[in-house]
């Protein structure tokens, strides 16, 4: 019998290895697999690679990778909020590296690398700082930029509901990432409220089907209470559409 | 004479009886979203948010605010009847893949030729991109929504913009608080300036070449 159903979320991360890459889903607040990720940080790996996007908020979750000290490197499209003080702190200090991607760009990279594909061409960003040293060619017309695929050696999602196959559903605006990321990775961890029984979840509104996913752990329900970010969701004096 | 620049409020009112019905449009983050609180009652409009959703509802009463409903602003916001959610890809598909009708977006300076800076101040600032890239080249007209002047009076509409890039040739429309400014392939023409403000007026404040709307220059320029 397949039973993906991990014992405990320390189980579930137990073969997280220094040095790894790990995706981490999530929108703002919306989507964040906090409770997977405080249990990385209990887990202790080292030197991390996390992609994400955005980088963290407040003391919690992913900002408090940041304060431990975990992370090497960033793959994100908007480290820039208001109560990010972790990171910007670590990286003004050097001690973390950001690799900025623009948001499509970090998704379709993401998706390339689950669906085997080589690299593609994007017009995001021709022309500008974000493609310099960049392949580029003009296709139709349009100028274009090479991408390659972003590969994860680990993906934490938060998902609404899931069975003992893997399969999950979501739960409003905090899918996002939640599926692309679920096929980036070589290990796929997913925590879910709830957990139910083959055939019940309806097989025609499966979001990510259990291929994609190789570990399922249960946490307690939190109520997805909005907590508006300290100082507002974006810097001020940003006037243009530069948040998300 | 004397005239009254727009609020910002008077601005997203003309923008939002602009968009017509049944058009998919994403409102950028700041000073775009409060075109969400003027659009015509009598239209349906889909608004889009890139983190997944497509008939975006306004802002939930207090206490209903549901931390897995946001905007991209990361702020509460509420679902229509008949709107949907989808993945971050699918979400990008749709801005890149040119299925949005329009996308209203601010900005710290536009070209004459288009190009839009609005994702950097440059300097010492953290660089944040978020999908400012994605929806200046995807979608269908980009309309740019800001103050005509910095804080200290130079324009913001430029003949070649000082600030990073975010995307070249891509706008389509400019709507200050003084104007209204369409980019033609024959220039920018100037139409619904604010009571009391010539064009001569209009154009020294602006520093870059203006074409009076309706004259025998600016015809032929509409699409």
């Amino acid at each position: 019998m397949i039973d993906k159903i991990a014992s405990s979320i320390d189980a579930a991360l137990a073969d997280v290895r220094d040095g790894a890459t790990v995706l981490v889903g999530g929108f703002g607040g919306a989507g964040v697999p906090e409770e997977l990720v405080d249990a990385l940080i209990a887990q202790g790996a080292r030197d991390l690679t996390i992609v994400n996007n955005n980088a963290g908020n407040g003391e919690a979750g992913i900002a408090a990778l940041f304060k431990a000290g975990r992370v090497r490197k960033l793959i994100c499209s908007y480290p820039r909020q208001v109560d990010s003080h972790h990171f910007q702190a670590a990286y003004r200090a050097g001690k973390v590296e950001l690799e900025l991607v623009p948001q499509g760009t970090l998704s379709e990279r993401m998706r390339a690398a689950g669906a085997g594909i080589g690299a593609f061409y994007t017009p995001t960003g021709y022309g500008t700082d974000l493609a310099k040293g960049k392949e580029t060619r003009v296709i139709d017309g349009k100028g274009q930029v090479l991408e390659y695929p972003l590969h994860g050696d680990v993906a934490l999602v938060k998902a609404e509901r899931g069975d003992r196959w893997g399969n999950l559903v979501y739960h409003k605006s905090a899918r996002n990432y939640g599926p692309t990321m679920a096929s980036a990775a070589k290990i796929t961890i997913a925590q879910v409220y709830e957990i139910v029984d083959l055939g019940g979840l309806d097989p025609e509104s499966i979001v990510t089907p259990g291929i994609f996913v190789t570990r399922v752990v249960k946490v307690p329900r939190k109520e997805a209470t909005y907590r508006a970010p300290a100082g507002g969701g974006v810097t001020r004096g940003i006037s243009g559409r530069a948040a998300a | 004479m004397s005239y009254a620049k727009l609020t910002r409020d008077e601005i997203a009112r003309r923008i939002a009886q602009d968009i017509p019905e049944g058009s998919y449009v994403n409102l950028g983050i700041g000073m775009p979203t409060l075109v969400g609180n003027h659009l015509p009652k009598d239209r349906e409009i889909f608004l889009h948010s890139e983190n997944g959703i497509l008939g975006m509802g306004p802002a939930p009463a207090p206490g209903e605010e549901d931390g897995d409903l946001i905007n991209a602003g990361k702020e509460p916001v509420t679902l229509l009847t008949g709107g949907a959610y989808f993945h971050h890809t699918d979400s990008f598909a749709m801005m890149r893949g040119g299925h949005l009708d329009i996308a209203v977006l601010g900005a710290f300076q536009v070209s004459v030729s288009g190009d839009l800076a609005n994702w950097h101040s440059g300097g010492d600032a953290i660089p944040a991109v978020g999908g400012a890239m994605d929806l200046a080249v995807g979608a269908k007209s980009v309309w740019v929504m800001m103050e005509h002047l910095t804080k200290s009076g130079e324009s913001k509409i430029v003949a070649r913009c000082a600030y990073p890039l975010t995307g070249i040739g891509v706008v389509k429309r400019i709507y200050t608080d003084l104007a209204v400014i369409d980019i033609t392939p024959r220039g920018l023409v100037a139409s619904r300036l604010v009571p009391g403000l010539s064009f001569d007026e209009l154009q020294r404040l602006s520093g870059v070449p203006l074409l009076p709307a309706g004259t025998k220059a600016a015809a032929g320029v509409f699409r």
